[in-house]
């Protein structure tokens, strides 16, 4: 009997060591994702700065002439900055309006079967790989607007409406997911005053849903903002300062890759800088969202 | 008519919406009914036995190799990223008490992670992986930058698996007498296990479309990674290789063979298809339970 009970305590203990090793193996494995945005930020910021520093911030920043391999080079990058703005613009009229109405139409107005076809819809045109949208704009959309506008097809406007694409299942599934977090007696209340269906759902349910659907539209300037690959293959990429919507024009996205492949020395600094660039839109845009999560708690 | 302008007048606005409601789900729907059904009538057609060939050679230009070092790559990847996010959730859901600040800062920087734009994520990786820590180019140093990327969204999926599992079963497990560590691996993760895979295939979709974070960490070159020599260090994760992904982008590049790229769009294609699917699949499985 009494061997039993030691037995048992030193099962106990065991279990008790095995217990506080994993709990603190989860902790650090919890921990990873902090150490990961801690090295991206160290090692972006600190390969950027320097380059910006040696190139004069305020040059860097707002000068409108990139060409790294004239000499004396110079290195602005307005250009690419007007031009990430400029088409993430163009994407977010493009694809607002009809994501917002797309996830109006999903979440209150379609029935249960033609949901079934629409939801997979949008989660496939999420998954598909920007490479093949952007072989796909390169393959229709820009003979297309050569044919339709008589001019070189990589425009600024091929990419908007790209990325206006691309951004679609982002908008759709957060004003979806807000619109249907809207308490049903929001609804039942304007119907009971006497607003027809169309009006009830889009005068008092979406003005509710309004900072989802706002989340949604941050979210969606980040997907575009960020958009490499496909933006690349439509947008023509001239790196001179952006001269209207049937003119191409280069994103800072794609002045990284682009030139990120053979270019050394300052140059290579100055691709990195343009990336810290991004990285703080990226940031303040991230910043944006999640501010607007915290009120909407 | 009269009687039809009168009730035009009353209703014009909600016809107005109605339509234009439709003509935004129809937009959607026909954009991706476009895309697929265009890469599929003109990509399959240009589908030869030859670009499956073993060897990539300029003139077959074939994608097995990065199809194989799409499979390594994803497999290095998952490896790297499922523990770790599946512990982090974990730790968040199960572990962690309310009011934690470590928590609100986990959250926030996972948060970040995911915002990040996948350039980003090759920037870092090739400063970090490849010239820091002196990988080169090579399998290994891709892997690891799209296991951080890929990281944030295993965590949230199996976050949310573990909080749909019912708090009956964990204190039933307690009650029974089991620890909290035998809960979570018997009682918890096996009922959350659903959730999870689905997330891990949608890590899976995300790996395979990659390109930008790939470019100059994994590098392009068109072989097979191989060598298994682990003594002179000639193993296959120090290559450099390309995923399908990449290799239609180096095809894009060269401006050569750009009628292989409808080849290789249609495998990719089907791939993200069939991984939506699975993974629609599996979650619809668990909604049923």
């Amino acid at each position: 009997m009494k061997t039993n009970t030691i037995k048992n305590k030193h099962y106990f203990n065991k279990n008790r060591v095995s217990e506080n090793i994993m709990r603190l193996l989860f902790f650090i494995a919890a921990l990873t994702s902090v150490g990961a945005v801690l090295l991206i930020c160290i090692f972006l910021f600190g390969n950027g700065i320097p380059a910006m520093a040696e190139i004069g911030i305020f040059k860097f920043l707002t000068g409108v002439q990139w060409s790294p391999t004239n000499v004396p080079p110079s290195f602005g990058i307005l250009p690419m900055i007007l031009g990430s703005i400029y088409t993430t613009a163009g994407a977010i009229v493009v694809g607002v309006p009809v994501g917002i109405l797309t996830a109006v139409y999903m979440a209150r107005f379609c029935d249960k079967r033609i949901y079934k076809c629409l939801k997979p819809a949008v989660e496939l045109l999420a998954g598909i790989p920007s490479i093949v949208y952007g072989f796909f704009g390169m393959t229709v959309m820009v003979p297309l607007v050569r044919s339709f506008f008589g001019v070189n097809g990589s425009t600024m406007l091929t990419a908007s409406v790209l990325l206006g694409i691309m951004i679609l299942p982002t908008i759709i599934n957060i004003s979806e997911s807000a619109i249907r977090a809207v308490p049903e007696s929001y609804y039942e209340g304007a119907l009971a005053l006497g607003a027809s269906k169309e009006r009830s759902v889009f005068f008092v349910i979406l003005p509710a849903a309004k900072s989802g659907v706002f989340a949604s539209v941050i979210l969606g300037t980040g997907r575009a903002i960020g958009e490499t690959m496909a933006v690349i293959m439509v947008a023509g990429n001239q790196p001179r300062m952006p001269q209207g919507l049937l003119r191409g024009v280069r994103t800072m996205t794609a002045n990284i890759v682009q030139e990120m492949g053979y270019a050394a020395g300052l140059h290579r600094e100055a691709l990195i800088a343009t990336g810290v660039v991004l990285f703080v839109f990226i940031l303040i845009i991230n910043l944006s969202f999640s501010l607007l999560k915290r009120r909407d708690k | 008519m009269s009687k039809f302008l009168k009730l035009l007048r009353k209703k014009w606005f909600d016809w107005l919406l109605k339509i234009a409601l439709r003509l935004a789900a129809v937009l959607t729907i026909g954009v991706l009914f476009i895309i697929v059904g265009y890469i599929l009538i003109r990509g399959i057609p240009t589908l030869e036995a030859s670009m499956f060939a073993f060897k990539f050679n300029s003139d077959n230009q074939s994608m097995f190799p990065a199809l194989i070092s799409t499979v390594i790559i994803t497999l290095i990847s998952l490896v790297l990223a499922v523990p770790l996010g599946v512990f982090s959730a974990i730790y968040l859901v199960e572990y962690a008490k309310r009011g934690n600040k470590a928590v609100g800062v986990i959250r926030v920087t996972a948060e970040t992670l995911s915002g990040i734009p996948s350039i980003v994520y090759g920037l870092f990786g090739f400063l970090f992986f490849v010239i820091f820590m002196k990988w080169g180019n090579s399998v290994l140093a891709g892997s690891f930058t799209l296991a951080i990327m890929i990281l944030p969204l295993i965590m949230r999926t199996t976050e949310e698996a573990l909080k749909s599992v019912p708090d009956s079963f964990r204190e039933g497990s307690f009650g029974l007498g089991a620890g909290r560590l035998r809960t979570v691996f018997r009682i918890v993760l096996p009922s959350a296990m659903p959730g999870i895979l689905a997330g891990v295939i949608l890590g899976i979709g995300r790996i395979v479309g990659e390109t930008a974070a790939l470019l100059y960490t994994a590098g392009t070159v068109a072989q097979i990674p191989s060598g298994l020599n682990v003594f002179t260090g000639d193993v296959f994760w120090q290559d450099s290789a390309r995923t399908l992904s990449v290799h239609m982008y180096s095809l894009y590049r060269e401006g050569l063979y750009i009628d292989k790229m409808y080849g290789t769009a249609v495998i990719l294609l089907l791939l993200v298809i069939v991984l939506n699917t699975v993974s629609t699949f599996i979650a619809k499985k668990l909604t049923k339970k």
